[in-house]
């Protein structure tokens, strides 16, 4: 009787400011809808500093929707062709996600081999180690120059196209073959122990035993790699100034277009999320194995 | 002429030495079991009689001739199954069965597969991963795969010590039935006094490392099959129990564990603020000279 007489002095966050009817009512509504309103409340905020800094001190910025009026026409047809370097964004991203799909294959089938013989003998690892830790966190920029010169020779062939390719497969190679080198240390010696006492062929103890044994590992190597393809992709298209997601953002920026700037810089980050999406799923189905 | 011989074996990781001047010989169709404490070097021997360790010095010989590698005809049960968790626990069966016949047809090879799943009781989870089975389950299907490779002998690396004590009486009654069916000969390794009572003809104690050694063998000739059950009230029984439990203690006590260390005694001042300190002129413990080296050891009856 004493206690409803009492007004509600409690701290927000206690349990007495749970039980308040309209707080109560409020939080149970919040806590259903939290997944929706934060990440809206986390865009809005982003779009506000945009406006205002395409307001106040980025004059050059356009804005989000001037933005947005530039980008509709690549956004509702996506898949339209207008002129080589003036296709709908989904077309663009389909030129740009072949390449890499050219790209990262590459990486993989070099890679997978590299990273075995890495794990299995400490005598490559020795030799290859040093050279491979240099060459890691060499720049895409820097690759695609020595790309151009290596294919430039090539009679008939597309050069800029090779030498993307062989900037994104020697980018993106590293963490497959790290990954896969780890993994073969870790295969447990216990299975080793069973393939010595069946006396497994060297064959069967790889695709039997030790491949099964480093899926998991390998799969992690293939999912950064993808991640590194797609982020060398935009270099490459850059620079050698190929149709595609990277090679449009570039062509805008040197065309002082620059309301379709965003629009791609938000396009490779989707594609980027999906692809790294589709990837630990797969990742995932092998680590429950 | 002995089936599994070893003779004079020494093994050695880096400075401690494992196994001294082991020596062993297993007939056909004996059932040994080795007895040791953990950590005396148990599996470091049974590794050597599978041929995944070579002995430092001395020969450990298979039929007569010299082990150079491991090998299906010596069958290993590993301590922790061992088995391939992407394998269901016929394709588990199955590697050893392909392995050892690859001349027969796939028919002939899946009823081979099914006859030894099927030997363990496992039948109905013949397509079931390791992970979704029991211990117990695992430990069969890693001793069906072994089975399957036919082996003139097996080796039981502490087959059931990871199991729960109704799970191990299980399957120490399959191990023991196995054995009387095949006729099979078996060098198990456990530190369970009971279960080397229960299944072996032989049990021979393992000396405590480091340096181990096996003792003198004692005869259990107990008729097979033994019921657990009414076991633990013969006499004879509970004679070789106390034989072997002492044997066991009686070994023990031969190799304590010793720690040698180098002592200097504390240097302690006595508490007078006044005396003249010159920090800088010490260069160590002034009781540095008086330096002892102990050796302390644990007392024999202590353990």
């Amino acid at each position: 009787m004493s206690s409803t007489s009492l007004p509600v002095t409690a701290t927000p966050g206690s349990p007495a400011s749970a039980s308040h009817p309209f707080r109560a009512g409020f939080q149970r509504w919040f806590s259903r809808l939290d997944w929706f309103v934060l990440p809206l409340a986390g865009a809005v905020a982003v779009l506000a500093l945009w406006y205002l800094s395409s307001a106040t001190w980025a004059k050059d910025l356009p804005n989000p929707t001037r933005t947005w009026i530039a980008s509709k026409p690549y956004i509702v047809e996506p898949f339209a062709k207008r002129g080589e370097l003036d296709q709908g964004i989904l077309r663009f991203t389909w030129l740009s996600l072949i390449l890499v799909a050219k790209g990262y294959a590459i990486a993989l089938v070099v890679g997978t081999p590299l990273g075995f013989l890495l794990g299995i003998s400490p005598l490559f690892t020795r030799a290859l180690d040093p050279i491979i830790q240099v060459l890691r966190p060499v720049s895409p920029l820097a690759w695609l120059p020595l790309g151009m010169i290596l294919f430039g020779g090539w009679k008939g062939a597309n050069v800029s196209e090779l030498a993307a390719l062989f900037t994104i497969a020697l980018c993106a190679m590293w963490p497959t073959v790290l990954n896969t080198a780890v993994g073969v240390r870790a295969i447990p010696q216990d299975y080793m122990n069973v393939a010595r006492v069946l006396k497994l062929s060297r064959w069967k103890t790889l695709t039997k035993v030790m491949i099964p044994a480093t899926l998991p590992y390998m799969f992690t190597g293939f999912r950064l790699s993808l991640g590194i393809a797609w982020l060398v992709i935009v270099a490459a298209e850059m620079l050698t100034g190929r149709p595609g997601i990277g090679g449009f953002l570039w062509q805008q920026y040197n065309a002082l277009i620059y309301e379709q700037i965003i629009l791609c810089i938000l396009t490779i980050g989707l594609v980027g999320f999906v692809l790294d999406r589709l990837m630990s799923v797969v990742e995932r189905r092998f680590r429950s194995v | 002429m002995p089936l599994l011989e070893l003779n004079q074996v020494c093994k050695r990781f880096g400075d401690a030495a494992v196994l001294h001047d082991v020596n062993l010989a297993v007939e056909e169709g004996e059932f040994v079991a080795i007895i040791g404490y953990s950590g005396s070097g148990k599996t470091t021997l049974v590794s050597i009689l599978a041929g995944l360790l070579a002995p430092d010095s001395g020969t450990a010989r298979f039929d007569g001739c010299p082990i150079s590698g491991p090998g299906p005809e010596r069958g290993l049960v590993f301590q922790n199954y061992s088995l391939l968790p992407w394998l269901t626990v016929e394709e588990n069966v199955a590697l050893a069965v392909d392995q050892l016949h690859p001349d027969w047809s796939a028919g002939e090879r899946s009823a081979c597969t099914d006859r030894y799943v099927s030997m363990v009781h496992l039948t109905a989870a013949r397509d079931k991963r390791p992970a979704e089975l029991s211990g117990g389950m695992r430990q069969r299907v890693s001793v069906a795969r072994t089975l399957a490779m036919n082996p003139r002998v097996l080796l039981l690396d502490e087959p059931l010590s990871a199991l729960d004590a109704l799970t191990r009486a299980t399957l120490q009654d399959e191990i023991a039935r196995l054995r009387r069916e095949q006729n099979q000969t078996v060098v198990l390794i456990t530190n369970d006094p009971d279960e080397a009572l229960l299944l072996a003809d032989r049990v021979i104690p393992l000396t405590r490392g480091p340096g181990a050694t096996l003792g003198p063998g004692i005869p259990i000739p107990l008729p097979h099959p033994r019921d657990r059950r009414t076991l633990p009230h013969d006499p004879a029984f509970q004679r070789l129990r106390r034989e072997v439990i002492a044997s066991l203690l009686s070994l023990g006590s031969r190799a304590t564990p010793t720690l040698t260390r180098d002592l200097i005694l504390p240097d302690l001042e006595p508490e007078d603020l006044g005396r003249p300190r010159s920090w800088s002129s010490r260069s160590g413990p002034l009781r540095r000279q008086e330096r002892r080296t102990v050796t302390l050891s644990t007392p024999a009856d202590a353990e």
